[in-house]
């Protein structure tokens, strides 16, 4: 399945380049090779164990190669705001930044660059490549290589020293087409020393047919930076996401990262934050809410590279129906990283026979200074809860969803959005009750 | 703070590296389908095993080394290795036959194959490089219908036996090193415990590689029928050689309806000197199967010595109701390697199993607990504990993690946790206060962190293992 896209890279690279930008072709024909050598990630690479992509890549997949626009009105599509939640606010469409005239956006402070990667790249060449590339193209990682090849566009934040963005920035993505799609784009956020961001990344799907993004998002916190991430997944079942999210930390910046998914196809998700800086803070947190065929993957790792660093992991999930998690949780310490602080939880419910949960925390410890640990539980709700709960009147699918929801809100509790965080509250508690089978207000539920 | 303790103790010279001088018979190395054939020939197999060999053998010519392991294997040349040693002198009728080398070999090792036998009423069945050499307490064994022997005597008196149970718990094409067993296996242990019999005495085995350039390649088969129990251990020691040796065992353990079988192991093989050279590769398969309901198979293993040690003692819960222990203490210092850990798959209902892995890594040592816990959809109300811990002692080792839990239906419960850290200042300065020295603070530490799994190893194995400890890392603390 990989030779069609080889042999199109092959006759098309032209195009390729010519629609996007000299930063990003710079590494173009690198990545390629190396995704020839490399192919896609089959399950028996250990890394891709319990994420089968077999199936999502058989499809026949059309790409944008030409960047011919997409006919969409994103304020139409995408309703569903956060009430209450004041951001800067920009889309995606698949692979593409969309610009809007933004009304909102014109308060962004000074110096703040957010837009569309290729442009950027052409205005501002020499910040892109200081950053573009340097975590990606080091990874040995045949979807990552594949994005290198094929990206032309993405995301691109920049917040100067000192910046502090007093509001949210909201990124919504997208999925729009009429016939089955492949997205590749490639993110790029650089946060300079001592300042401070929050980002939004929203996943929505339009039309029912197949979907595949594979996108690599590339983070810079600089020393006293501080950066948050959430990803809220809310797609559909024919929707296929590989999604790569490479932060690197400088001294004493603090980075949150809380992923959700609740509604999706196919979802592997593979986060490596480096604490390259002593004094580093780093939270990285997700849940996931399956059922039906829904599969989902997160595979993190966290590298603490220099001493004083403190991370804490904690990812839960609950599967229904005929769901696949997998969860890997590498904790990685060097030779010289004393005085180490990390801790990973991870917690998941299988709430029926035919749910499946793979789980592999891993702890690689080359120093001797530390403290680590890790705990893993795979198990049911408890039933003395439940019973206690029932005894005092409440009725049994109530005390299940009670339960179900406090396991979760854990990882809501570390959202640090006030309205975000009442949002999400919400649309997990109508996912559990099984009212929310896709995104509320999009145009396709209606 | 105790830095010359540390150099002095991590020293700790390895007792058992002599070698014995008796004559040795030793095929030309290199393995091809004629050394097996040579193999068999001499050991007067019968036919089905020659062909179970060869089949082995031509598979084996089809795979390759497995490279996911946390370890740094040098390349393995398997043509430059002796595939079968024996000692000159054939099969000795009883204790007067056999040279008096060995015994005091023996002796030296501190195996209770004399007299002292009858004292400490062990059954021993000693394995020298390639073959075994006596087996005690034979006869009183045989009273109660226990067949406890070496593998080429099952194969001679009780081929039924083994043609049903050899290699049905690890097939021969499971892996590398156990289908390269399968091929060029040359003795071990055979034990078959009949239905409602309780084994009055512990069951023993020593492996010892002794002549150079050999591997030893050796399996054990222990048949636990209906009702019955058993108590196995094993030992393991080899001299100090500069070069590397190899060392691929296959243990099958098959234990039939309330039958319960504990084996219990102290792998003392040489580790190699303090710079990493020489010592031994273990490399080692070992698989039980509770084929009945409410069987019980226990493994303790205590690992201290091996250059590289890459071992996974295993259980298959297919019987309904039974349950599976693993307990573990691995150390690692100068340049070992070990990965190491457990695998439990839980097929029948209501199967339990609890891990417990204690490793303990100083020097340069890199110590890895792999492990894999899988549910199948048919094991309802399932239930698994594991834990692991580390223990750094220095700043250049390395401890780490590698579990695996697959679950498969919604009524099973597994839990994991592991930690890592290193011995507290504060305890040992506790222990400093109340007079006890450094050296001795860390002893009473590993020990104390090791006993959960000490406790577990039958008495006169208990003993030995706390003294492996010692020698090798008591006052190493960082």
């Amino acid at each position: 399945m990989e030779q069609q896209y080889i042999d199109l890279y092959k006759q098309q690279h032209e195009s390729i380049k010519k629609h996007s930008a000299a930063v990003m072709n710079d590494s173009r024909d690198d990545a390629f090779a190396l995704f020839e050598a490399l192919r896609f990630p089959t399950v028996a690479l250990e890394n891709y164990k319990y994420t089968d992509l077999k199936e999502p890549l058989s499809i026949d997949y059309g790409l944008n190669i030409n960047r011919i626009p997409i006919p969409v009105n994103p304020y139409e599509v995408f309703q569903c705001d956060v009430p209450g939640i004041h951001s800067y606010l920009y889309f995606v469409v698949n692979d593409a930044f969309y610009p809007v005239n933004e009304p909102r956006n014109k308060a962004l402070p000074k110096g703040v660059i957010i837009g569309s990667l290729k442009e950027v790249a052409t205005t501002h060449p020499e910040l892109v490549k200081n950053y573009f590339g340097k975590l990606s193209t080091t990874k040995n990682d045949g979807l990552i290589a594949f994005n290198g090849a094929f990206a032309q566009d993405g995301f691109f934040m920049y917040v100067p020293k000192n910046v502090v963005l007093d509001k949210p920035v909201q990124l919504v993505n997208i999925m729009r087409s009429d016939v089955d799609f492949m997205a590749n784009s490639h993110n790029l956020i650089i946060l300079e020393e001592g300042a401070k961001a929050q980002l939004l990344v929203c996943d929505h799907t339009v039309d029912e047919v197949h979907f595949l993004s594979n996108r690599v998002t590339e983070v810079f916190a600089g020393e006293d930076a501080t950066y948050e991430h959430y990803k809220l997944e809310n797609t559909h079942t024919k929707t296929t996401n590989l999604s790569t999210l490479l932060i690197d930390q400088h001294p004493s910046s603090n980075v949150l990262a809380n992923v959700i998914t609740l509604h999706n196809g196919v979802t592997r998700n593979t986060i490596e934050i480096d604490l390259d800086g002593e004094h580093c803070e780093t939270l990285l947190c997700g849940m996931v809410i399956g059922d039906k065929n829904q599969q989902v993957d997160n595979f993190t790792s966290i590298i603490h590279n220099k001493p004083n660093c403190n991370s804490r992991e904690l990812f839960k999930y609950v599967l229904d129906g005929m769901a696949k998690g997998g969860f890997t949780g590498k904790l990685y310490v060097a030779k010289d990283a004393q005085k180490t602080s990390a801790f990973q939880t991870n917690r998941n419910i299988l709430l029926n026979k035919t749910a499946k949960m793979r789980t592999k925390p891993q702890l690689e410890i080359y120093a001797d200074d530390v403290k680590c640990s890790h705990g893993a539980t795979i198990g049911q709700l408890d039933e003395t809860a439940k019973f206690y709960m029932q005894s005092r009147g409440i009725p049994e699918s109530e005390a299940r969803l009670l339960l179900m929801f406090a396991f979760t809100n854990d990882v809501i509790e570390n959202i640090r959005i006030p309205a975000l965080q009442d949002r999400i509250k919400l649309l997990v508690e109508k996912r559990l009750r099984g009212e929310l089978s896709k995104c509320e207000g999009c145009v396709i539920c209606q | 703070m105790s830095t010359d303790i540390l150099h002095e103790v991590t020293q700790g010279d390895y007792k058992y590296g002599f070698t014995t001088d008796i004559e040795t018979d030793i095929i030309p190395i290199g393995l091809s389908e004629d050394v097996v054939r040579l193999i068999s020939a001499k050991k007067n197999e019968p036919e089905w095993m020659l062909e179970f060999r060869l089949k082995a053998y031509r598979h084996w010519l089809t795979m390759k080394m497995p490279e996911w392991a946390h370890l740094d294997i040098p390349k393995i040349d398997y043509q430059s290795i002796a595939y079968y040693a024996a000692p000159r002198k054939n099969a000795p009728q009883s204790l007067d036959e056999v040279d008096p080398e060995l015994l005091k070999t023996f002796e030296k090792l501190g195996i209770p194959l004399h007299e002292r036998m009858a004292l400490s009423g062990i059954a021993v069945d000693a394995v020298m490089d390639s073959v075994s050499v006596k087996t005690t307490f034979k006869e009183s064994l045989s009273e109660l219908g226990i067949i406890f022997c070496s593998f080429s005597e099952a194969v001679e008196h009780h081929p039924d036996l083994v043609q049903k149970y050899m290699s049905s718990v690890v097939p021969y094409t499971d892996n590398f090193f156990a289908t390269l067993n399968c091929a060029v296996f040359s003795d071990g242990s055979f034990v078959y415990i009949p239905k409602g019999v309780r084994c009055p005495m512990e069951l023993s085995t020593y492996f010892r590689i002794n002549a150079m350039n050999t591997g030893q390649f050796e399996r054990t088969l222990i048949i636990a029928d209906e009702d019955s129990y058993v108590s196995y251990l094993e030992g393991c020691t080899a001299p100090m050689r500069d070069e590397n040796q190899l060392h691929a065992a296959i243990v099958e353990i098959v234990a039939m309806k309330n039958a319960q079988v504990k084996y219990s192991t102290v792998q003392n093989w040489y580790p190699g000197d303090k710079n990493g050279k020489g010592g031994i590769y273990n490399f080692v398969t070992k698989r039980g199967i509770c084929k009945g309901e409410n069987s019980k198979i226990s493994w303790t293993q205590v690992e201290t010595g091996s250059a590289i040690t890459w071992k996974y003692p295993s259980c298959i819960l297919l019987g309904d109701n039974s349950s599976a222990e693993f307990y573990s203490v691995a150390v690692t210092n100068h340049h070992q390697q070990a990965d190491t850990g457990t695998k439990m798959l839980h097929i029948g209902k209501n199967t339990s199993s609890h891990i417990l892995s204690k490793g303990i890594s100083a020097g340069f040592g890199q110590n890895s607990y792999r492990g894999l816990v899988k549910i199948n959809p048919a094991a309802e109300n399932s239930r698994n504990f594991s834990q692991c811990d580390s223990l750094l002692l220095g700043d250049k080792c390395g401890a780490h993690t590698f579990p695996y839990m697959e679950v498969n239906n919604d009524t099973s419960i597994v839990e994991h946790e592991a930690t890592t850290s290193k011995i507290n200042e504060d305890q040992i300065f506790y222990c400093n206060q109340r007079g006890i020295s450094t050296e001795d603070a860390v002893g009473l530490i590993v020990n104390g962190y090791a006993k959960e799994v000490l406790n577990q190893l039958p008495m006169e194995f208990a003993v030995e293992a706390q003294k492996l400890l010692q020698i090798t890392l008591e006052g190493s603390v960082g």
